[in-house]
């Protein structure tokens, strides 16, 4: 790594916030987000004033109904916010873009305090009937919608969905490495565990391998409780410059580094190695910033809006070899609670809910300062966790992020 | 057997870039974008070679022939009314990093193997031509 210090180590998540969480809250995504926003200023002991520094993903004017959440105008304006900077958008390392722009400029000196936040109302857009699917528009003769752009390759052929491209993923590593439905399961089922731990999370109920196994088929060989569902939830935090640590009233998260790196296509179908695509590259070059490893991390957060994903991660950062994600996964252990790698702690997106990466960088908080009640972690001589993994994306964009406790 | 696709066929909207590819089966032959000066082969279609940034780029036929990378039977109906399908990832014989999304047709789910040899067959829906594959020569049945 290089001499100088990464920039990001500049920065720490001071104070963390989430709104309620939930199937069809029937609340805006205003309203959510303005209480996990409060709750995290407060959470890192400011108030309104301190804050000079706003971000989200994926900001204005994207995706389908209850995907995006507010913009920031919406927010400075709800909150008549005073800012030095900026930022929102959807084109980045993962959804984690806003909180890694954030580091920067906090490092930069743009900002002291930076507000960033994520929320979703998918499942109460979807419930009210407004699910639109896949937009497009005319340019044929006949009546059916046209499409333009990287889902022209695709729509035509019914791969209509991530977990289309994902089942590709699964598919060619039960070719390459051997990988089993047995194998991968234990990632949802790791999730449920952990789910019923945690009194936010939205399934919490038991569920067994046969369960698992029994359920529908959405694309083979992926089924449906390989998939996370719709929910509705706002999640915030606050991204300080790291000299106000030892003011903040809650043990700050040092960024130690951060994963941004996309080196091969970035594409669903086109992207060198389907059996990494673009956590790769993120891992990487996390790693390439740091001095500490892999066997220093004491609890991971990955991103599982997909089984699959959680076992592409698991390879990727390196906690066990390319294509021994499997092995690695098998019976369960190994992932636990107090298993070697704690994973997805609060039930990760499959069973806390899709909070879109945002849920996996809050329970990696709650982890490093000790919250986790029922579920916290402990490593072995009974040391709390000090180094935290979280990862957000996968598929053709990735992000990747390591949080110390502590001095960072 | 599962169905060649999905009950209704959204289609690419037709555009100076990419009507050749679209509407290159009308003859029975895939084509592709090609760099004139490093023989690439360019997908999807860019006005400059990405490996040699040369602008003399034009369209040329392939032989069809395809090898499979990946697949999935997609079950859940997205779209109403439609049977299972068996999405592919192909690349196409001639440059590997070349690939298609497709439908793999002529073929039980159970026969299809990662690798396996296939060859372009095209669906006419409109104006479009969609590029499917079927196991090569009567590889399989
Ligand atoms: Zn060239």
């Amino acid at each position: 790594m290089s001499t100088t210090e990464p920039l990001e180590r500049r920065a720490a998540i001071t104070g963390i916030g989430q709104s309620a969480i939930g199937r069809r809250l029937g609340r805006s995504e205003l309203d959510l987000t303005l209480d996990a926003c409060l709750d995290a200023v407060a959470d890192a002991g400011l108030t309104r004033d301190d804050i000079d520094g706003l971000a989200t993903y994926p900001g204005m004017g994207t995706g389908t109904p209850g995907f995006a959440g507010p913009t920031t105008p919406e927010v400075q304006d709800a909150l008549r916010l005073s800012l030095d900077w900026h930022d929102g958008g959807g084109e980045g390392p993962g959804q984690m873009r806003a909180l890694i722009a954030a580091c920067l400029a906090v490092g930069a000196g743009l900002a002291r305090h930076v507000l960033v936040y994520r929320t979703v109302t998918e499942s109460t857009a979807q419930g009210s009937g407004s699910r639109q699917g896949i937009g497009g528009d005319g340019g044929g003769s006949g009546s059916v919608p046209r499409f333009s752009g990287f889902l022209q390759w695709t729509l035509p052929f019914g791969a209509v969905s991530a977990v289309n491209w994902l089942a590709m993923v699964a598919q060619r590593r039960i070719h390459e490495f051997g990988l089993t439905r047995d194998q991968l399961g234990q990632i949802a089922l790791n999730a449920r565990r952990n789910a019923g731990l945690n009194p936010t999370a939205i399934y919490r109920e038991p569920m067994d391998l046969e369960a698992y196994l029994s359920a529908r088929m959405i694309s083979t060989p992926l089924g449906l409780f390989d998939c996370d569902a719709p929910s509705d939830g706002s999640t915030a935090f606050v991204v300080s410059h790291c000299d106000y640590a030892p003011d903040a009233p809650r043990p700050a998260c040092h960024v130690n580094a951060v994963g941004t790196a996309l080196r091969g296509r970035p594409s669903w179908d086109q992207f060198d190695d389907m059996t990494t695509m673009a956590a790769r590259d993120a891992a990487a070059s996390m790693w390439e910033r740091t001095e500490l490893t892999p066997a220093d991390v004491d609890v991971a957060q990955l991103y599982d809006g997909f089984s699959i994903l959680a076992m592409v991660w698991i390879e990727a950062l390196g906690f066990c070899g390319r294509g021994e994600g499997g092995p690695f996964v098998e019976g369960g252990s190994a992932i636990a609670l107090d298993g070697v790698l704690p994973l997805n702690t609060a039930g990760g997106q499959l069973s806390g809910g899709r909070l879109h990466g945002f849920g996996l960088i809050h329970e990696a908080c709650v982890q490093l300062r000790g919250e986790g009640g029922d579920r916290q972690v402990t490593r072995p001589g009974g040391r709390p966790p000090e180094v935290a993994a979280v990862s957000n994306g996968g598929g053709p964009i990735a992000g990747s992020l390591l949080l110390t406790r502590g001095a960072g | 057997m599962t169905a060649d696709g999905p009950s209704i066929r959204l289609l690419p909207r037709l555009e100076p870039d990419n009507e050749f590819f679209w509407t290159s089966g009308a003859d029975g032959r895939l084509r592709f974008l090609r760099c004139q000066d490093c023989r690439s082969f360019i997908h999807p279609p860019y006005p400059r070679c990405p490996f040699c940034i040369s602008a003399d780029v034009a369209v040329e036929p392939v032989s069809g022939r395809a090898t499979l990378v990946a697949h999935t039977v997609n079950v859940h109906a997205w779209i109403p009314g439609s049977e299972p399908y068996i999405i592919g990832l192909v690349a196409i014989e001639e440059q590997e990093d070349v690939r298609l999304t497709t439908n793999l047709v002529g073929v039980d789910p159970d026969d299809v193997a990662t690798g396996m040899a296939l060859e372009v067959v095209f669906e006419q829906n409109d104006d479009v031509y969609l590029p499917l594959f079927r196991p090569a020569d009567g590889s399989a049945s």
